[in-house]
């Protein structure tokens, strides 16, 4: 999940589709973020690389939307409604998921079993076709 | 090269008087002496203290008094395990007496040589200007204000001249050194030496030759006590500002517990670095116990008795014997390997038990003083009305609390060993000084939880003439990087190494206010 400047990135990634849910005024996802890009990388306790400054899932409330989606703490965010998470400052990331237009999210996440499953399921059959898309993103440094 | 030093405190004669009398009278002539008569305070061998009260003197290796013919046979090797001197009064006492006849005479010589110089020094001047007055006053010729001008300062001067002399060299010794300073006699050369070489030049040229001019003489004067006062400046500079501008790190340790300190001293020669480092020592040390050695001493004595399982006896003497001394040799060597392997168990579980028996005590201690000390109180202006006898000054009031807290007082310095630096008249005299003082009860306890430095307990505790100095250097010659030499009290020494303080290299960086720029790190979580 680390990257490399001017390589692009690669990760197995899963599609989640939360629905924003009413509450009062707001509409609200359930889970909370950490990271971005000007954020300190390294007091993030779920990344492996502790220079990633990519956008985390730091905590799920439980049967709230995302916990009904799937979506798991420790998730790296890697899009959201098609908007690139891997540089975008905290702000940026806060704005792109609480739209108020916008019912739905459909997030990409990725996360180290997604990769240990992927690799398993190639191993003991290669010919399989695995769930889960593979993401690419030309990262222009 | 071992010299013996004597440290001058106040009442030094008296106490000398008393000191070698005392030796003379209390020990026994029966002594063992080690070293031969006629060369005394070579290497002495260590003697340990007085004999603690309470433990038995052995008996002595027959000798006559005075010098034995078989000397050689009936003396004993000092051993570790034994814990009371081995008087060598007598070749101790054969050159302390020697030295207390020539010592009057060494006390009082730069005395006698300062004041002869001094008034020389002063002297001279006036002399000069009198004797052409004397001796032909017609042939003169008068000078008027500037002669009057020269003589003023030439009085001044001679004032100032006499108060800085008193200052430097007359004045009254605070300790008593086994060497001459160098620096002294070479400024006392030097004083006499210019002081020569003028009555030499006035003697040619002007009482020779009658000169009549009487402002050159007069002049001439002037210039001789001018000198005398720049080799007065030298002398202030070699004598006393050498010695404050700290060049060398010295490291104190005490031989018995180790207690370590260190000091930064200026350029002094060994003799008086050894001076400061005795006025530190009675300052910062905490006072020496030798009832705090015994345990380690056992522990040693134990040791060395768990070694001897050596068979002495010659090979080839009963054969039968050997293999039962085999046996029963084996058998000692496991059973001291196993004291051995028990020593330090036995040394941690001793240590607790101490430690805990300490803490009980001083609890109970501190309980007592407490309660003690809320019986007593100030008199304010109210209770002037009280019974006249309740009313005390601070002597009897001090008596009154203190039996209420002397059992737990005497029980603590019983248990760590310090009942005999503290008597029952120095303990009342602190209380009534901390009552009058308004001191808390826990201050009155601090002089008593912890040993103080030696100048705290009575004279008795100092043993100021007790010090020698042990150096391989000459002890005038000055200390360098790397000097060591030892200082020896009775049953303790204190040895002392020198360091150089390192050249320190100060290099500068200029930081402009401005340039304090920081960055903030945060990691904030928002939900969403």
């Amino acid at each position: 999940m680390s990257f490399i400047p001017g390589q692009p990135v690669t990760a197995v990634v899963q599609r989640i589709e939360i629905k924003k849910l009413h509450q009062k005024d707001n509409l609200i996802l359930g889970f909370s973020i950490g990271g971005g890009i000007d954020q300190d990388p390294g007091q993030n306790p779920f990344s492996e690389d502790k220079t990633d400054k990519g956008i985390y899932v730091t905590r799920i409330t439980p049967g709230g939307p995302a916990h009904d989606a799937g979506l798991m703490m420790g998730d790296k965010i890697m899009q959201v409604n098609g908007w690139d998470m891997t540089m975008v400052t905290h702000d940026q990331a806060r704005k792109r998921l609480t739209k108020k237009k916008e019912d739905v999210v459909r997030l990409l996440v990725t996360r180290k079993s997604l990769e240990h499953a992927v690799k398993q399921s190639m191993g003991s059959s290669p010919g399989l076709k695995h769930s889960g898309a593979t993401y690419n993103h030309n990262l222009m440094q | 090269m071992v010299i013996t030093c004597l440290f001058n405190s106040r009442d030094r004669s008296r106490e000398r008087h008393k000191a070698s009398s005392s030796k003379d009278s209390s020990r026994s002539e029966r002594s063992v002496v080690i070293n031969p008569p006629d060369t005394p305070s070579q290497e002495s061998p260590v003697h340990n203290g007085e004999p603690l009260p309470g433990e038995p003197t052995p008996a002595e290796a027959p000798g006559d008094d005075g010098q034995d013919d078989n000397w050689g046979e009936t003396t004993t090797a000092v051993t570790g395990t034994s814990e009371l001197s081995i008087s060598q009064e007598e070749v101790v006492g054969l050159g302390k007496g020697i030295q207390d006849r020539t010592q009057g005479f060494r006390r009082y010589l730069p005395l006698a040589v300062g004041l002869c110089v001094g008034l020389l020094v002063l002297a001279t001047p006036l002399v000069f200007l009198l004797l052409p007055a004397v001796m032909w006053p017609d042939r003169l010729q008068a000078c008027g204000a500037a002669c009057e001008g020269l003589f003023l300062s030439i009085s001044f001067k001679l004032l100032i001249l006499l108060v800085a002399i008193w200052a430097l060299f007359l004045r009254p010794g605070r300790a008593s050194l086994p060497r001459v300073c160098v620096y002294r006699a070479f400024l006392t050369t030097l004083t006499l030496l210019l002081t020569m070489s003028y009555w030499l030049f006035y003697g040619v040229r002007i009482l020779d030759a009658q000169d009549e001019d009487y402002h050159g003489i007069v002049q001439f004067a002037v210039s001789l006590v001018d000198s005398q006062l720049f080799v007065h400046y030298l002398a202030v500079v070699l004598l006393e500002l050498r010695h404050f501008k700290p060049c060398y790190s010295v490291c104190v340790m005490r031989s018995t517990d180790g207690e370590t300190r260190h000091y930064n001293i200026g350029q002094l020669s060994i003799q008086r670095a050894a001076l400061s480092i005795l006025e530190y020592y009675y300052r910062d040390f905490p006072v020496h116990n030798p009832a705090l050695l015994s345990a380690s001493k056992h522990r040693a004595a134990k040791h060395l008795a768990g070694l001897k399982v050596y068979n002495v006896d010659a090979p080839g003497s009963t054969a039968g014997a050997q293999p039962g001394n085999g046996n029963q040799s084996r058998a000692m060597v496991t059973a001291a390997a196993k004291r051995k392997d028990n020593a330090h168990n036995e040394l941690y579980y001793e240590e607790a038990d101490y430690e805990r028996r300490v803490r009980k005590r001083r609890a109970r201690l501190v309980v007592a003083v407490e309660e003690a000390f809320t019986h007593v109180r100030r008199m304010k202006k109210e209770d002037e009305q009280a019974s006249p006898s309740d009313i005390m000054d601070v002597r009897e009031a001090a008596l009154a609390i203190f039996p209420s807290m002397a059992r737990a007082l005497q029980k603590y310095l019983r248990t760590t060993r310090r009942q005999h630096c503290h008597s029952m008249e120095s303990i009342q005299k602190h209380l009534a000084f901390c009552l009058v003082n308004n001191m808390s009860p826990k201050a009155f306890l601090e002089a008593y939880l912890s040993p103080g430095p030696t100048l705290q307990y009575g004279p008795e505790r100092w043993m100021a003439d007790q010090w020698t100095l042990v150096s391989e250097a000459s002890v005038t010659s000055g200390i360098k990087e790397g000097t060591e030499f030892l200082l020896r009290c009775l049953d303790f020494s204190l040895a002392v190494t020198v360091k150089g303080i390192p050249y320190i290299r100060l290099t500068e960086e200029y930081i402009d206010a401005k340039s304090h720029k920081f960055l903030l790190l945060l990691q904030s979580e928002t939900s969403v």
